[in-house]
């Protein structure tokens, strides 16, 4: 990534821009059209998703280019966020299922 | 060592000591930042642990007003920007006025972001969606709350470095705790994406 001030600022102003972009469909998928309720969810997450990596690159500069120990603290942060997050929905949804 | 040295905007190498200092930092409020991603992403499997548990309680229909969550998320991805402005006035001009506009305007549009979410939060309560009303909202102010104390405490770090800016103007230890600042700040609209995306949107589709 080049890191003179004028694309640095192209960056910012991209992902801003994008962000916007996500924010507004996201918004418009609930608002506006007539959509099933498991359609909505499934856009919005990928919407949410989408932001979430567009602000990772743009805003916190997270490229393959870090070091590598910011790089593997930052994965396993998210394997253990994926672990904990599914376990739980998966665990309680099935406790759930088999209670009814 | 040139190109990136940790994740978040790199000081140039023209900032000597500045940038060695904040290399070292900078890892370290990685692991802090990365562990209240733990405790986000918990407070957000509890939350949809607990979607159906609303004990006959008020709902999203008569709790969420969509038009005040749009705002809020535009006011804080605006800061998100503005700070990301206030960073490199800091890396590419080196003059005091412009990082602290720019730092004072992300201020602002942090104020009004919370602002905006105790309205919300007053609305709540009063339409009877108190926290020991169901397990749904004990789950949904945790999680809302603990951002919005976050907001908080960053609108409390900013008051800080302007302070630091005038006091002592742009040297080594302010430039790194900036730096700091900013991958907290931009973090915050990480966890406010998840947070508009899954409780607000989410539950109004």
């Amino acid at each position: 990534m080049k890191d003179d001030r004028r694309s640095e600022t192209i960056r910012y102003v991209t992902g801003a821009l994008v962000s916007g972009v996500l924010t507004l469909l996201a918004f418009w998928v609930v608002m506006g059209p007539d959509l099933a309720r498991p359609v909505r969810l499934w856009v919005l997450a990928g919407l949410g998703l989408a932001q979430i990596v567009v602000q990772l690159r743009c805003f916190l500069h997270i490229g393959w280019h870090s070091r590598r120990e910011d790089l593997q603290l930052i994965l396993f942060s998210l394997v253990l966020l994926g672990l904990m997050i599914g376990g739980t929905i998966w665990i309680m949804g099935s406790l759930a299922v088999r209670m009814h | 060592m040139s190109g990136t040295a940790h994740p978040g905007l790199n000081l140039g190498a023209a900032h000597g000591k500045a940038r060695d200092r904040s290399e070292k930092g900078a890892f370290g409020f990685w692991v802090f930042l990365m562990s209240d991603l733990i405790i986000f992403g918990i407070l957000f499997a509890t939350y949809i642990v607990m979607l159906p548990a609303r004990a006959g309680g008020p709902g999203p229909e008569t709790l969420f007003d969509l038009s005040s969550i749009g705002a809020q998320t535009a006011l804080l991805l605006a800061s998100s920007f503005t700070y990301g402005m206030a960073s490199l006035s800091m890396k590419h001009g080196g003059r005091r006025a412009p990082v602290a506009l720019w730092l004072a305007l992300t201020g602002v549009l942090g104020a009004g972001f919370i602002t905006l979410e105790m309205r919300d939060f007053i609305h709540m309560a009063g339409e009877g969606g108190v926290p020991s009303r169901s397990g749904w909202l004990s789950a949904l102010w945790a999680l809302v709350g603990l951002h919005g104390l976050h907001v908080a405490a960053g609108l409390l770090w900013i008051a800080v470095m302007l302070a630091l800016l005038a006091l002592r103007g742009l040297n080594d230890a302010v430039k790194s705790r900036l730096l700091l600042l900013g991958l907290y700040w931009h973090f915050l609209d990480l966890a406010w994406i998840g947070i508009f995306t899954i409780v607000f949107l989410g539950g109004m589709a």
